[in-house]
């Protein structure tokens, strides 16, 4: 789960990590207020949306006067911000951070993220601040550095240190560095993010050491222990198919094309989008009901699928190992019935409980095309959406 | 023979009263696993589906001799179950509970350190030596004896290509489903390190999806100790990049993690790869007659 860079620098702040002054603002009057309470004769107007690169695609200003201000909080909101994270369509902007100005001395990079290799968290730094950290890491590997947390010990002292020394922070200002790195750490491991990344760090011209972005990823195992996260949540962020789905814990993810999918397990979901590829079909989404799916999360989900227009058949696969094949022919009949069935439905069950399932459907009365294999079923639902 | 698990293995369920595990021991019972033990904080002395349930793990293996449990576990409470077995010093642990969160997991890898014990998952089918122990929820019946070596990140990904091998006569001697999460115990390498050993296994199928980089360093692998065939799979070829496609761990980020880099990996190791996963037992037969092995891996 992602949230903006406001909220996460006010979890920093919370947790007393450096970072400017700033107040989020819905309209240009609230940030006309916003940047009164601010001390800076330079006011930063920055476009809160869930994607990087904002700054290219020209959406952080510098205002040197309240009606600068007004002007680009006018201009900014409302606008649709395409970045080279955010896809051609781009994010409308409905949100600002006004924010005090820093005088800015030289740009660095911080980050932690976990390491699927040594299966730890490791912290990143680097010299090379306020461009893309990847870039940097494809092509001049050696300017970024590394350091393997021990899970048991957490952050030490002479690690934060090596990386302050490693990427070159002025000597007089290491100690406040390490601080940084120490209280950035606390916040990752407490909120159970699953990537933070301060892009730039900043040396200011007052020697101050502090967040200039703040880009957080939560893990979504964790969210049902961070209540606070979670009301972090920018709905406006997300699909509406997304959000519905994630209420009743399916994995769904909107995507481009006429076929919907309900497929159980995330390798079997995405072989079946392979599948349907394959065929010359588009599919609709990616959805995994997971393992332990009720008659009433099948149910929800097939409404989901339902609910895109763009639909214009469904394949429902399912190879029940936890999941009960009967299971989910209940859920497809219910739902197919409260919401009337106008498209082509091709449904392949196999595995735990499957003549229960089949003759479920069997007997429903619905009109459901019956498949033996997945390939057989992508090669039918393919046909019959053309 | 077979690697990992047998019919002498003596079985544990963790969280062994909670509906799904109670339906799944049934079915591991039915299919002739070697239950002994449950274990359920606060029921001790209660019995399950027959089977004696425990407060802790150390008084099941205590009493019964258990050596591999499996957890069954809500994601809040997997984490500690992982390292309750894990300090009853069991030979394997095998998780199917998902969602755990990482951070508990990398807290538990950090545990297990110089501790004996081996994990599978978490997040994953089970292990499965077919017509001897089943542990796990994978379906019983599309499991054939024989001589081929299944191992795999996706769970119904498993259950396709196994299916498929029996579909054509082709048994297994056991299945693996190592699991979907960043953070896991078992890898590929250990796994077909086990079959590269076990005599009665021939050839293996390896199945792998986008994200991380554990179907390269398996390839890498393959291509200096394995001597028996193996043929891959990779789901989520057409998964677009920045999308976490359903398991923690398949993501295409950065430009990491894509199903052509896995796939070309897995080539040069001289792994043939299915172009769809309909064709996964296909591809087998066609490679194992290259290799003058179908009539030593067709069993019925």
């Amino acid at each position: 789960m992602n949230i903006h860079e406001y909220q996460g620098k006010q979890i920093l702040r919370d947790y007393g990590v450096a970072v400017s002054n700033g107040i989020v603002a819905f309209s240009p009057e609230e940030a006309v207020r916003a940047a009164k309470q601010l001390t800076t004769d330079v006011i930063v107007v920055k476009a809160q949306i869930h994607a990087g690169g904002r700054g290219k695609a020209g959406g952080v200003k510098i205002a040197k006067t309240l009606d600068e201000v007004r002007a680009y909080a006018k201009e900014l909101l409302g606008e649709i911000l395409v970045t080279e994270q955010t896809g051609p369509e781009g994010k409308e902007v409905k949100r600002l951070l006004i924010e005090e100005g820093s005088n800015i001395e030289k740009e660095y990079y911080i980050g932690y993220v976990l390491d699927p290799t040594s299966e730890r968290v490791v912290l990143m730094g680097s010299e090379e601040g306020g461009v893309d950290i990847e870039a940097v890491a494809a092509e001049t590997p050696e300017k970024i550095f590394k350091e393997v947390i021990d899970p048991v010990v957490g952050l030490t002292g002479f690690q934060a240190r090596r990386i302050a020394f490693n990427i070159n922070i002025p000597k007089h200002l290491v100690n406040k560095a390490v601080n940084f790195m120490l209280g950035l750490y606390k916040v990752f491991i407490e909120k159970d993010a699953s990537t933070v990344e301060i892009n730039p760090l900043v040396v200011t011209a007052e020697e101050d050491i502090l967040a200039l972005d703040a880009k957080f990823n939560f893990d979504e195992s964790a969210l049902y222990r961070h209540k606070d996260i979670v009301e972090l949540r920018d709905y406006d962020e997300e699909d509406p198919k997304e959000i519905e789905a994630s209420k009743y814990d399916l994995s769904y993810i909107a995507l481009d094309g006429n076929i919907g999918c309900m497929v159980n397990g995330a390798g079997l979901a995405m072989a079946t989008m392979d599948t349907i590829h394959y065929y010359g079909g588009t599919p609709a989404n990616f959805l995994d009901v997971g393992g332990g799916a009720t008659a009433e999360k099948v149910t929800e989900a097939f409404k989901i699928i339902l609910s895109d227009e763009a639909v214009k058949g469904i394949f429902v696969n399912i190879f029940g190992g936890i999941m009960k094949c009967d299971v989910i022919a209940e859920g497809v009949i219910t739902a197919a019935k409260e919401v009337g069935l106008e498209v082509p439905l091709v449904v392949r069950l196999e595995g735990t409980n499957v003549r229960k399932g089949k003759a479920l459907l069997n007997e429903s009365g619905l009109d459901i095309i019956a498949a033996d294999s997945m390939a057989d079923g992508a090669q039918k639902i393919v046909e019959r959406v053309g | 023979m077979s690697i990992y698990i047998n019919k002498e293995t003596k079985v544990l369920v963790q969280g062994i009263t909670g509906a799904t595990a109670l339906f799944h021991t049934k079915e591991m019972l039915e299919y002739g696993t070697k239950i002994v033990a449950g274990v359920t904080p606060g029921r001790g002395g209660e019995t399950a589906e027959g089977v004696p349930v425990f407060n802790t793990v150390v008084d099941a293996v205590e009493e019964t001799g258990a050596s591999v449990s499996v957890i069954y576990v809500p994601a809040p409470f997997a984490a500690d179950a992982i390292m309750e077995a894990v300090d009853a010093e069991l030979d394997m642990v095998i998780c199917i509970t998902e969602h755990i969160p990482i951070l508990d997991m990398v807290k538990v890898k950090r545990y297990m350190e110089g501790k004996k014990t081996r994990l599978v998952g978490p997040n994953c089918p089970g292990v499965i030596t077919a017509d001897e122990c089943k542990i796990g929820i994978m379906p019983g019946y599309i499991h054939t004896k024989g001589h081929v070596g299944v191992v795999s990140r996706s769970g119904t990904l498993t259950y396709e290509a196994t299916h498929q091998l029996s579909k054509a006569g082709i048994g297994q001697t056991t299945a693996v489903g190592i699991g979907g999460d960043p953070v896991n115990g078992t890898s590929f390498i250990d796994v077909l390190k086990e079959f590269n050993e076990d005599p009665e296994t021939y050839a293996v199928v390896m199945i792998g999806e986008i994200g991380g980089t554990a179907e390269e360093e398996a390839a890498e692998w393959i291509t200096e100790h394995m001597t028996k065939p193996v043929v891959g799979f990779i789901g989520g070829q057409t998964a677009p990049e920045g999308k976490r496609m359903g398991h923690a761990g398949a993501i295409i980020s950065g430009g990491k993690g894509s199903a052509a880099d896995k796939i070309k990996a897995l080539n040069a190791a001289g792994v043939e790869t299915a172009e769809t996963p309909s064709v996964i037992g296909e591809t087998f037969i066609k490679v194992v007659k290259e290799k003058g092995l179908y009539e030593k891996v067709k069993t019925h």
